[in-house]
Formats: structure tokens, sequence, C-alpha cells
């Protein structure tokens, strides 16, 4: 079964403009799927929308997000977020913003294992020491009494990595994971989320504003702008010739270091005024039913 | 070419807050252990290393927001090492800087007009609405922007507001700190294409920093590695990507993931 199907989500801000526009995805188990776009594009939305955090000050329109089948939108609140806590997970943006710098390492791993899922303290910790060393973090027991500030960047994430696969999840939002690191870090981690993902077959929707990550870790992509999903192609045939004129802009507008003279071309006023013109026939046409 | 900069055996080390005793001092860290270095006037050069390398250490150093502990640093022939505040105050327009995060260092409560008007009111130029004028077309920002407040603009518009300051004092040397990397490429490429236009319209000299070696590649002629607060290559920027000379600059080089899904990237 397809491990999760968006069908033509709409959110908006409360009263105010549309910030995904009939949003549509699938998600095959064990497949990554990159969500790229400009900041705004509404890649984050949503990866929040799937996990159930969006802001209290948007609100979800229309359509569908079917988990395994389920479609969660339909499920009463309590239902809805044990579903979700049973069989997702996030690897968010920002290591040291997302561990809390007061608590040790080892409760912030085991803590929704034992208050969520039911498990014992002692298989709890059993399964964090085993999932710190599969993330190749050196002494598991040290860093599991250490506090986030004793611990570089790179841990920190590694960290957060082993507690988004913790309990099994069917589906990872993995949101810009190594946006903050350096080049040499964000290979290794890169490296090991694909790893992981491929031995536990977890499905991932990676959100980041780097096409060069997604040709590296993701099967499939989605390009948005303004809450559209503009392209939808697989990676292979994406950077052979992407479709949308938007999407090949974005392409020429990323940096490589091969060829000096190729990349940093700003997307052409004439492509963004033309996918502009998309978004509001869009809205016209959603406008008149 | 004469050199703007000249560094010697330049050493800089900080206080270790986070192994302070609680009487006493807190030992040193060094941060940089001995760098020299030249930037001849009108290049761009790149300066590139992991977090934690030394490399905005080194930036601030050579605008002088941290005094070094050893080495010297001379700009324009006049050295800069020791001194003191009021010393290079007259001096200070002649370097400026880029910062990385345009809204931290915008003052949020100025509108765009003030915010460059400021340093030019400080430094006792005359015609400032003139200047504030040009700066603003010169950065490609309409002339209503004045009016604004930071965050009314996106976050193209504010980096291109901080070169716009930087450039109105008229100066000789820009750093620019990772000023590109919290923008989508479409925006870094638009600031990255109008740096480098203005550094050739306005003969200036620019320090880079970055992690980013694609970027550095496209703007820079020579290329400074840092790692560990030493220097381990110092090229010009195409002999050093095509055949790079240090461990880590070939680490640096392969970790790029390139927009194409048949590099290899073992």
């Amino acid at each position: 079964m397809t491990a999760l199907v968006i069908r033509n989500l709409s959110v908006r801000l409360r009263k105010g403009p549309p910030l995904l526009r009939r949003v549509s995805l699938d998600l095959a188990p064990g497949e990554v799927r990159g969500l790229v776009g400009e900041s705004g594009a509404g890649k984050s939305m949503i990866g929040k929308a799937v996990l159930g955090i969006l802001p209290p000050s948007v609100e979800i329109t229309g359509g569908e997000i079917l988990l395994e089948g389920t479609d969660l939108l339909r499920l009463p609140p309590a239902d809805r977020r044990r579903r979700i806590g049973a069989s997702c997970a996030l690897i968010p943006q920002d290591p040291l913003t997302a561990l809390n710098p007061s608590h040790r390492i080892g409760p912030q791993i085991t803590d929704r294992l034992v208050d969520i899922l039911g498990w014992t303290r002692r298989n709890a910790d059993a399964r964090a020491r085993e999932l710190l060393a599969e993330v190749q973090i050196p002494d598991p027991d040290r860093v599991m009494r250490s506090y986030p500030h004793e611990l570089s960047g790179g841990m920190r994430q590694r960290i957060l990595i082993a507690s988004a696969f913790a309990a099994e999840p069917r589906l990872i939002v993995a949101d810009e994971p190594t946006t903050a690191l350096d080049v040499t870090v964000q290979k290794q981690i890169l490296k090991l989320i694909a790893g992981m993902q491929a031995r536990h077959g977890t499905a991932i929707l990676f959100v980041t504003h780097d096409l060069g990550v997604v040709s590296k870790v993701c099967q499939r992509l989605s390009v948005l702008y303004s809450g559209m999903v503009v392209e939808d192609a697989r990676v292979a045939d994406f950077f052979r010739a992407p479709r949308h004129p938007y999407s090949a802009a974005l392409l020429a507008a990323t940096p490589k270091y091969t060829d000096p003279t190729a990349g940093l071309n700003p997307v052409p006023d004439a492509v963004i005024e033309a996918v502009r013109a998309e978004v509001a026939a869009f809205d016209r046409e959603v406008a008149h039913g | 070419m004469a050199d703007l900069y000249e560094v010697q055996n330049l050493r800089l080390s900080l206080a270790d807050m986070t192994a302070k005793p609680l009487l006493g001092a807190a030992p040193r860290i060094e941060i940089l252990k001995g760098l020299t270095f030249t930037i001849p006037k009108g290049a761009a050069v790149g300066i590139v290393g992991g977090s934690g390398s030394g490399k905005s250490t080194l930036g601030r150093a050579l605008v002088r927001l941290l005094e070094p502990s050893g080495g010297a640093i001379r700009f324009g022939g006049t050295d800069l090492t020791h001194l003191s505040d009021a010393a290079l105050r007259p001096l200070r327009r002649r370097f400026q800087m880029i910062f990385q995060d345009p809204l931290s260092s915008l003052n949020p409560r100025h509108r765009v007009g003030t915010i460059i008007a400021e340093p030019l009111r400080l430094h006792g130029f005359d015609g400032i609405p003139a200047r504030v004028a040009r700066a603003l077309d010169q950065v490609g920002l309409p002339q209503s922007f004045a009016a604004r407040y930071p965050h009314e603009l996106s976050g193209g518009q504010r980096q291109r507001v901080g070169i716009a300051r930087a450039i109105a004092l008229e100066p000789d040397f820009i750093l620019a700190d990772e000023i590109v990397s919290g923008l989508d490429v479409s925006s870094q490429a638009q600031v990255l294409n109008l740096l480098e236009r203005l550094v050739k319209d306005l003969g200036l000299t620019l320090a880079f920093i970055s992690h980013d070696l694609s970027v550095i590649r496209r703007l820079c002629q020579h290329t400074i590695v840092l790692y560990q607060g030493t220097i381990v290559e110092n090229r010009p920027t195409p002999d050093l990507f095509c055949e790079p000379r240090a461990d880590y600059t070939r680490e640096l080089l392969s970790a790029i993931p390139l927009p194409d899904p048949n590099q290899p990237w073992g």
C-alpha cells in the first residue's frame, strides 16, 4: 500500500490568502521525495500538515491526507494524534533548538517511547543505545548522559535522526535537516539518513531548497511555487530535462563548482510572471467553482 | 599590483568561557594559528573552511572588530594590529563589512534611508540624501525603499540594503561574511551578480567568506582554505579547483552535492 497520498490539499491563512493550492503527491513505502521551492513556497507547510503541527494561524480548507490508506483529516483529533505519533516522525532543521537544553539526551530520545507508545524504560533505553550506535555515535552511554551543549552540531543532528527512527515510523518528514551544517558534515548526515532509510524501509518527505541534495537522496521530487506543485518528476528525468520553465530556471540558478560559467543565474522576470499568471488563473478557477 | 592587506603570522586567541573556573581567568583557545597572506588591491579573495575553522574570526580581525594576539595586519601600509579604537575610527570608513544575517544587522526601528545615512553622518560626509539615493540606485532598489522598514523587505532586498550601507562610504575594502547563505538560489544569484558588478565598477577589494565553494569559484580570483586555524591552501581559484593540493580541499570539493544524479558521491 502507498505510504502516503496527499490529494488536493488546500491550506490558507485563516480568512487570508491560500498557502497550499490543491497539492497532490504520493509516496511509496521506502521512497524519498524531495519538496523544493523558494522560501514561502509551502514546502515545510506540507510536512507540517501531514504531521498535524500546522500553526494555529492557518487552516486546512480541503483535500485528503491518506496515511497507509487512512484519511488523517477525517479522524477525530485524539485518534489522529495517536495515529501520527505511532507511525510518523520529524527530523527538524535546527538540532540545537529541537533539543531541550536543560535535559540530558537519553530521556529526550526515550520519553516518547515510554509515555506515548507504552514501552518499558528498560526497553526504551536499550533501543536508544542501539540507535545511537547505528548513527555511528561513539560511546552511546556517555552521550545519553550528556546535555545538548556538550555535543557538536553534527552529533546533535545524528541524535535527532536516531530519535526519529526510534519507533520504526512508516513516514519521516525531514525539514531541511542539513541546512545548518557545513558541507563535509552535511555529506556524512545525508549518507547516514540514506543508509538508515534503506535499512528501515522508511518513506521520507525531504524538504530542501538545495537541488544538489535532492539529486543525492531522492527518487522523486515536487517543485512548488506559491503553494502550487508546478512539477512532479522522477529525479533522473528532472535533472536531464525539467519540464516546467520555473523548475528549469531554479536548476539554472543552482551554482556548480565544476563549471564557473554555469549556475547563479537569477530566475528571469518573464518566468516569474508566467508562473504567477498560472497561480492567478488557478485562483480564478477555484473562485468560480 | 600593490597589496591592500599584508597579513603576517597572524595569531588570535579568545577566552574559552565554557572552561572558565569560578575564580580566575578563562583559559585561552588559539583560533588563528599564524596566518600569512596578502590581498592584492582590486582582488576578490574567497575564504573558505568548515565551521570552527576560524574564517569568521579571520574576517573580524581584518576589519579590527577583534584584536590579534600576535603577528601583524597592515592595511594600505598602516599597521592596524594594535591600533586603539580612537585611532581606528577615521580608518573604519575604508574597510566595511556586510553581515550574514541582514535582519539582525539592520536596526528594526529605523527606515532603510536612515540605516544607510547613519554611518555617512558619523564619518562627517556632506550631501547625505544624494549619497543615500545613489547607494540605493547602485544596488538596484527603488528610491521609495528609503521609507521602508527592514521587516517589510525580502531577504534578498535586505541584503541589498546591507551592501548599500557599505558602499555608500566609498570604502577601499569590503568584507562579506556568509552574506548569501540564508537566501534562496535565485536571490543568491542576484545578490552575487550585484556584488560582482559593484566590485568591478567601484574598484573595490573584496574578501568573501563562505562555506560554499561553488559561490567562491564564480566570484573570487584567489581562494584561501582554512582548516583548524591554519591556511592549508592559498592559490588562484581556477588552479585550486582544477588541482586541489591539500587533502582538506579535496574533501571539501568532493562533499559538495552537485545538482546531478550521476555525480559520483562515494
